[in-house]
């Protein structure tokens, strides 16, 4: 697509960098169909194409963003459906972020909005403060109504996501070293994330069993804590900046400091996932931090996609649970690991079952449930549909956001893929599938020997 | 809304293109007699001459002038809008009406007065009587996939997206049909019928994302439509707004009509008599298999000689489908389907049906590519596979964005003439001094040269388009037309006298003016300009 800028722009880096990857768009528009703004709403400012001419116009301008091309960005989930779809190649990620911080800069919100903002990259992140904030949650569900009616759905929202009890703290707190009873295979970093831990702690406790349990040693390091996708998709590139900054020396720390080589860094979050393995992109101009942030990126592993490459055996327990596996848009889309989860689950013994409409997003999204929620619940309600035509006994997904947003809507319980796994290799049953686990029984226990030679017979 | 807001991006380009002082008079003067095209032709001719500062993209069609009288009551027109549609429905400030200023030929780009996104016939009915009351144009668009331009927006005009009528209304597997609105993409269709072993047939590469509207305005076809044939094949139905806003039905979910068979004359009019708001298809049952084999050739001669010997044989493959290597190169880098990268020529061809049949024809094809040396025979292996390597023929044209910029022909030929073409569009492409790669429909003489060229360089960008131009006209010189699929839109519009002779092209606007007899409908498409101005001026005299 041709494109109109000065010599004078072109010499911002930025600028420049932008310009590239929307000489790559031949607007072609194969993208719209796969984006799930414009499935809903059919109107090409909300599709892939639209934001992308939106955003080009703005930088080309060198205009303030104007309150329409906000909106339409801000209703963009970053879900990359349309970078799975997209035969040119485009960079839509790395546009959208730009697009989104460059708004920051220079458009103009109202109070309630940047106070929302403000409140969630100021809480969320940290685990301590948000545990808090959801244990205050119950005091606002009799106002929810309330808040509507003046006009603070994202508030709303937020309340309404909360879930009613907290689970209990997670079982292998960092920072320290699960190492393995087995022989080692590999010596992993994992991160232990910041909502997720709270939401769900469950999650970190089975990665690291699971792990544990097949040679790995896993490492959890002092200092490091959110990844920083939270602040970076709400358009504030240097508080993401800041916080992969952190990583970086944590994991460096650990990567250097015994001289035992580090196989991976695994993070069991897609939506994490897909931030931590852009670290060299994010870092690239940050002279002390760009060569480490590149290899700590192609270190980086969706839990999911290390495990993939191992042969874990046979389970150890036997189920007929029907499983439906959610594919979360930063794992297909931003990471393109489609299959090896479901794979995962076939050979665990579950009986796996494709959802329809799988690339279409759930509308979690990062903050997206609750900064747009009107969007989001339609989402939400359409993979829950879907999600109920295949008639699952469960449902896995590889990322935090999707789990909470779903389980709000679903009939049957939701887990992260990991916690399946976990449990068909020998840990307890996940939180919320107590009664599930009368369809499960123990597979009589071979010598480990023996099974490997079955297998490879 | 001030109308010179309204169109910043013209009168931007204006004031660019006349920077130098001399031009500037020469331009006030030439406006003073009126002589808006001969204004054009000037600043064509001085570019040569280096005379004014040429600003991209300098396009060898123009657009028509807007209409003042319209564009000075654009805040009361988009008021009327509103009170008809709901602000939900209509898209009015500038940087979204800009987001409608190009379809996906870029080239050419003029934001639109307003956007209307009905989501009824009813709705269009609405939106068309007003438009037709207030006098003002209307350009029907879908997904914007057009390649021709055919939804390129004027600045006096309401485009009217049918992206939000995309419902299945009803299916009827007795009777295999399904009854849909046209702003259901295409691919979609096939979707809601598969689960019970029925697909719609015609294809086009865009499948994905592009509206059965579209397909219907420009009679699409796709890979699959040597053995189903094109859209017009493929639909019994029409329900249709005219411009008045009357809601017409064509035809029914039967095979033959009574009376005149008006389906014929609206599919394919590229959105010049109405638009068409529900359609009752045809759906067919699946075979249940398919398989395609690719056979690599050494020279695009041998290909094309292979392809009409196919055809010649008595064979009807569903598809045959001819990359050239460029293309073969870029599609594998996308599609990672296995394609043979050393060959100068690939064919794709499908067979489908039951095992047995699909050996039986896929050994007599073989047979008969082995008298033309084909340097790679490989049948696919698996679905999975059969996947891949049509993954990568229906990505080719994105997928070339990879590289460059591109320009897509459509033109369409007596196979016979196919080896002789391609060997003749590669000299003319290496005359323009451009690459060109060649994706297309090899089973039914459906040609798409990709031109590659650069858009941020004004002069490649005239280059290309006159190579298009070029490619086109030979395409009718050995007796074939202008568009196989893609739609004359603005692109081909002024080569429509190549094709049709004065009296054949009055006679087809004769019949736009019974459908749209004030012109307001799609304008500046498919007629030669001066012959649009000609018919508009009829029409206002007829009127005065």
């Amino acid at each position: 697509m041709q494109t109109n800028f000065s010599q004078k722009q072109l010499s911002n880096e930025r600028i420049a960098e932008a310009e590239a990857i929307l000489r790559r768009c031949v607007h072609c528009g194969l993208c719209t169909a796969t984006c799930p703004t414009y499935v809903l709403t059919g109107d090409e400012r909300d599709s892939p194409r639209g934001r992308i001419y939106l955003i080009k116009d703005m930088l080309e301008d060198s205009a303030p963003a104007s309150p329409e091309v906000q909106h339409h960005v801000d209703r963009c989930l970053s879900c990359l459906s349309c970078m799975s779809t997209c035969p040119s190649g485009v960079d839509y990620m790395h546009l959208i972020d730009f697009a989104r911080e460059y708004i920051e800069q220079t458009g103009t919100r109202p109070w309630k909005e940047r106070a929302m903002r403000r409140l969630l990259s100021e809480v969320v992140p940290h685990p301590d403060r948000f545990r808090f904030a959801l244990k205050l949650a119950p005091l606002g569900r009799p106002w929810v109504k309330l808040l509507r009616r003046f006009g603070f759905d994202q508030a709303a929202a937020m309340i309404e996501l909360a879930p009613a009890v907290l689970p209990p703290s997670p079982k292998y707190e960092g920072p320290g070293v699960a190492a393995t009873e087995d022989e080692r295979r590999a010596r992993v970093i994992m991160l232990a994330g910041c909502a997720q831990q709270v939401l769900r702690p469950g999650i970190n406790d089975s990665t690291i069993r699971l792990l544990a349990r097949h040679g790995v040693d896993v490492i959890v390091s002092a200092g490091a804590g959110c990844c920083g996708a939270l602040t970076y998709h709400l358009g504030d590139e240097a508080g993401a900046i800041e916080f992969a900054k952190r990583n970086v020396d944590a994991w460096w720390k650990d990567i250097e400091n015994d001289g035992e080589p580090v196989d991976a860094i695994i993070v069991n979050a897609s939506g994490c996932g897909t931030t931590v393995k852009d670290y060299g992109h994010l870092l690239r101009n940050e002279p002390d931090y760009a060569d480490r942030a590149a290899r700590i990126s192609e270190l980086a592993r969706d839990v999911s996609e290390f495990i993939g490459k191992y042969d874990l055996g046979a389970p150890r327990r036997w189920s007929s649970l029907r499983v439906a596996y959610h594919s979360a848009c930063s794992l297909q889309h931003g990471q393109q690991i489609k299959e090896v989860p479901r794979e995962l689950l076939v050979k665990a013994g579950f009986s796996v079952v494709n959802i329809p409409e799988g690339h279409i997003c759930c509308g979690s999204a990062g903050t997206y449930n609750i900064m747009q929620p009107e969007i989001s619940s339609q989402l939400r309600d359409r993979k829950t549909k879907n999600i109920k035509r295949v008639k699952p006994d469960v449902v896995a997904a590889g990322n935090i956001g999707c789990i909470t947003q779903l389980s709000t809507s679903l009939d049957v319980p939701i887990v992260h893929t990991v916690e399946l796994l976990d449990w068909a290799f020998g840990g307890p049953v996940p939180l919320g599938l107590e009664d599930l686990s009368k369809f499960v029984s123990d597979v009589p226990e071979p010598s480990k020997r023996r099974v490997n030679d079955f297998i490879h017979a | 809304m001030p109308a010179n807001t309204c169109n910043r991006r013209m009168t931007v380009t204006i004031r660019y293109r006349l920077e130098h002082p001399i031009a500037v008079l020469l331009s006030k003067s030439m406006t003073a007699i009126g002589g808006a095209a001969i204004l054009n032709f000037c600043t064509r001719r001085a570019a040569h001459l280096n005379f004014l500062k040429l600003e991209p993209p300098m396009t060898l069609s123009r657009m028509p002038e807007p209409d003042r009288t319209v564009l000075d009551r654009s805040e009361a027109i988009i008021g009327e809008l509103v009170a008809l549609l709901g602000a939900d429905g209509i898209i009015s400030r500038e940087e979204g009406r800009r987001a409608f200023e190009a379809d996906a030929l870029t080239a050419y780009r003029q934001p639109p007065l307003a956007v209307a996104l009905p989501r009824t016939t009813e709705d269009v009915s609405k939106l068309l009587k007003y438009c037709r009351q207030a006098g003002v144009k209307v350009v029907p668009r879908g997904a914007g996939t057009s390649l021709c331009g055919g939804a390129t927006p004027t600045a006096d005009s309401i485009v009217i997206g049918t992206s939000r009528m995309n419902s299945v209304l009803e299916t009827d597997f007795v009777n295999r049909t399904i009854t849909v609105q046209t702003g259901i993409t295409n691919l979609a269709i096939t979707d809601a019928v598969s689960a019970e072993g029925f697909f719609y047939a015609p294809d086009p590469s865009s499948q994905l994302a592009c509206t059965l509207g579209g397909n219907l305005a420009m009679n699409s076809g796709g890979a699959h439509c040597l053995k189903y044939g094109v859209t017009t094949n493929n639909v019994l139905g029409l329900k249709m707004v005219l411009m008045d806003g009357e809601i017409v039905e064509i035809n029914g979910p039967y095979l033959d009509s009574g009376g005149y068979d008006f389906m014929a004359l609206v599919i394919g009019s590229e959105g010049q008599f109405g638009i068409i708001t529900e359609a009752t298809l045809k759906i067919i049952p699946r075979m249940p298999f398919a398989r395609p084999v690719m056979l690599g050739f050494s020279s695009c001669e041998a290909a094309g000689q292979c392809v009409a010997a196919i055809i010649g044989s008595g064979i009807i493959p569903v598809a045959i489908e001819y990359m050239d290597k460029p293309a073969i190169a870029v599609a594998e880098a996308f599609a990672k389907a296995g394609y043979p990268l050393d060959v100068e020529a690939l064919l794709i061809v499908e067979v489908e049906g039951f095992e047995d049949e699909i050996d039986r024809l896929l050994r007599a094809i073989t047979d008969i590519a082995r008298n033309f040396d084909p340097q790679v025979v490989e049948a696919s292996t698996s679905t999975e596979h059969s996947d891949r390597i049509w993954k990568g023929r229906k990505a080719a044209f994105g997928a070339m964005g990879r590289i460059s910029d591109y320009y897509c022909m459509d033109g369409t030929i007596p196979l016979a003439r196919l080896p002789e073409v391609l060997s003749r569009i590669g000299e003319i492409c290496a005359e323009k001094r451009l690459k060109v790669a060649n994706v297309f429909h090899a089973g039914d003489g459906n040609l798409h040269p990709l031109i590659l060229f650069n858009a941020n360089d004004p002069d490649e960008a005239i280059r290309a388009e006159q190579a298009g131009a070029e490619i086109l006209k030979l395409c009718v010189a050995v007796g074939g037309c202008l568009t196989g699929e893609h739609g004359v839109g603005i692109e081909k519009r002024d080569l429509m006298d190549i094709q049709f002779s004065p009296s054949d092209l009055a006679v087809q606007m004769r019949i736009k003016s019974i459908f749209d007899p004030h012109w307001l409908l799609n304008p500046g498409k498919v007629f030669p300009l001066p012959a649009q101005e000609l018919g508009e001026q009829s029409a206002a005299d007829e009127a005065a």
